[in-house]
């Protein structure tokens, strides 16, 4: 066996069991930090790929900002596991029979001629090969419609997140910051100019 | 010449093996130094800002206070780690690893000058990116495990912030990559030889390398972007649960992170290990020294911004950070685009 299977098989264990305690366990909490382990795991099966760019893009969009934000969201909610699992029973006939597909599927491929002598990994490449730009030039000239199509349908989502959730808030006490900026002394600070009064002890001297 | 000693010296082993052994060699040659420097740093803060304060600083232990950093660890290692009594402890006793592991292990593709690297893989700034973009969860698992509210509330600020902030980053890294037209570090480096200080990214991404820097003060959670820790409103943030050794692996990967950003700045903006002017006098000095400096000169900022600013409200970092930070880094990154085909003059950044 050699490094780069003894590699794959580890992460590969790790993956499993962590995609498996996702669904297992009981915090939310905990579920969402075994979904990044499972994330990074693949992450590092991928780089024994030769697709680092894709790795580490895994890393960095789902790893370091998606799973940030649903840990954010999971973390403040007030889950009650009770309800969540209300319905267990009635739901593991369908999840079973889905599963069950999926299974035989797999196992049609795997017996049907999927072996690694009918599909031969690709050759190395050498250390000087630049998978990120290979990536952009694909995209960039055969997927150009497709990539820019996918793009704009991400703008147009984050457009109706927007739309959807901006909304004016009469209580709202936000301060316009060039107005804070532009105040000046005068707006603030009145000095008021008054003649200065006897001393109260003499008053006091003078009426006894 | 060490490389054939060591290999001498482990002929015993199989050939797999004696690249392990001098993989793990050069990893405690680049992770010892950085530890020191960690150590120095903090003492350099306290020093620091003290004269700025008109104070002296520590000056106790050893020779100027120059043990002080020994002092402080020894006392934190004979501290109890106290766990508290309903916190996760699994996951109390992981955080503090999870934030301080990518902070070194973002120094493997560091390159110190231009053979000195351990890793020069392909997409070595990207590599920098996610590791530094995972640094966040040792925060948010801290604040979480802690079952505190003043650690809550520091670990969400914490998180809010830095994913704001990332993508500022991010497209301050878009426009590094787009002028050098490499995601390897020591390219761009390279592609900012030739005269010198003029021929650095800091003139032409100008905007982009404060955008970056402002960043990265902003993901190290320092003043005056430290509203993870608030001192006055929160206590201590995150950390507020943590002793001993706990708090010390916390603090340590505050430095090294800083350290890391001042670093990946010199690299993509300061040209690296390059000389201030390609001429004689200059060149003589190595280029890990001069890495070294810029690297130092440049971590003084951020001792230099928390004796000077106060705590930005919350309100104000988000405003920063959305509706300052990206559209700058927008536009500038269509500048560069446009710059680097159509000018008067041909192409910039060739």
């Amino acid at each position: 066996m050699t490094f780069l299977q003894l590699c794959f098989y580890f992460f590969s264990a790790v993956l499993v069991f962590a995609a498996g305690m996702v669904v297992t366990v009981r915090n939310p909490v905990k579920s969402a930090l075994f979904l990044v382990l499972a994330f990074f795991s693949a992450a590092c099966i991928w780089i024994t790929l030769e697709a680092e760019f894709l790795a580490i893009v895994l890393v960095l969009v789902y790893v370091g900002a998606v799973m940030v934000l649903f840990l954010f969201v999971v973390m403040m909610l007030d889950i009650d596991l009770a309800v969540m699992r209300a319905g267990f029973t009635r739901y593991l006939p369908v999840g079973s029979v889905v599963a069950l597909l999926l299974i035989g599927e797999i196992a049609l491929v795997m017996i049907s001629g999927f072996t690694s002598e009918s599909f031969p990994a690709p050759a190395a490449h050498g250390a000087d090969y630049s998978n990120s730009k290979e990536l952009g030039l694909l995209i960039y000239t055969v997927y150009v419609y497709p990539f820019e199509i996918a793009a704009i349908i991400l703008l147009v989502a984050i457009v109706a997140a927007i739309a959807l959730t901006m909304r004016r808030r009469p209580d709202s006490k936000y301060i316009n910051p060039s107005e804070q900026v532009k105040v000046n002394r005068d707006d603030r600070l009145r000095i008021v100019k008054m003649k200065s009064e006897p001393k109260p002890d003499q008053q006091i001297g003078g009426d006894a | 010449m060490i490389r054939d000693a060591v290999f001498y010296m482990t002929s015993w082993l199989p050939e797999s093996l004696q690249i392990l052994v001098w993989v793990m060699l050069k990893i405690v040659f680049i992770l010892v130094p950085l530890i020191l420097s960690v150590a120095y740093f903090t003492l350099a803060e306290r020093k620091v800002i003290g004269y700025m304060q008109l104070r002296v600083g520590p000056n106790r232990v050893g020779p100027k206070g120059l043990f002080q950093p020994f002092a402080d660890v020894g006392k934190l290692l004979m501290k109890e780690v106290l766990i508290p009594s309903k916190s996760n402890k699994y996951l109390f006793l992981i955080a503090p690893i999870l934030s301080l592991a990518p902070a070194f292990a973002a120094w493997a593709v560091m390159p110190f000058s231009d053979q000195l690297v351990l890793a020069d893989i392909d997409a070595s700034l990207l590599y920098v990116l996610a590791l530094t973009s995972m640094g966040v969860y040792g925060v948010i698992v801290a604040g979480w495990a802690s079952n505190s509210k003043y650690a809550f509330l520091g670990a969400m600020r914490s998180a809010a912030q830095i994913v704001a902030y990332e993508i500022a980053m991010g497209f301050a890294l878009v426009g590094v990559l787009m002028a050098a037209g490499s995601l390897n570090l020591r390219e761009i480096v390279l592609a900012q030889s030739g005269s010198g200080i003029a021929s650095w990214y800091m003139w032409p991404l100008f905007p982009l390398f404060i955008v970056y820097f402002i960043s990265g003060v902003a993901e190290t959670n320092r003043a005056p972007f430290d509203v993870a820790e608030g001192e006055s409103e929160i206590v201590a943030g995150f950390h507020v649960e943590y002793s001993g050794m706990g708090f010390a692996l916390f603090f340590l990967a505050e430095y090294a992170n800083m350290i890391l950003i001042a670093a990946l700045t010199v690299l993509m903006f300061l040209g690296g290990w390059l000389p201030i002017i390609e001429t004689a006098p200059f060149t003589w000095i190595p280029g890990v020294m001069w890495f070294g400096l810029k690297t130092s000169a440049v971590a003084f900022f951020f001792l230099w911004f928390r004796a000077t600013f106060p705590r930005y409200r919350y309100d104000q970092i988000m405003r920063l950070g959305w509706k300052i930070l990206i559209p700058v880094t927008l536009v500038w990154i269509f500048v560069i685009g446009i710059a680097k085909f159509y000018t008067p003059f041909g192409g910039f950044f060739s």
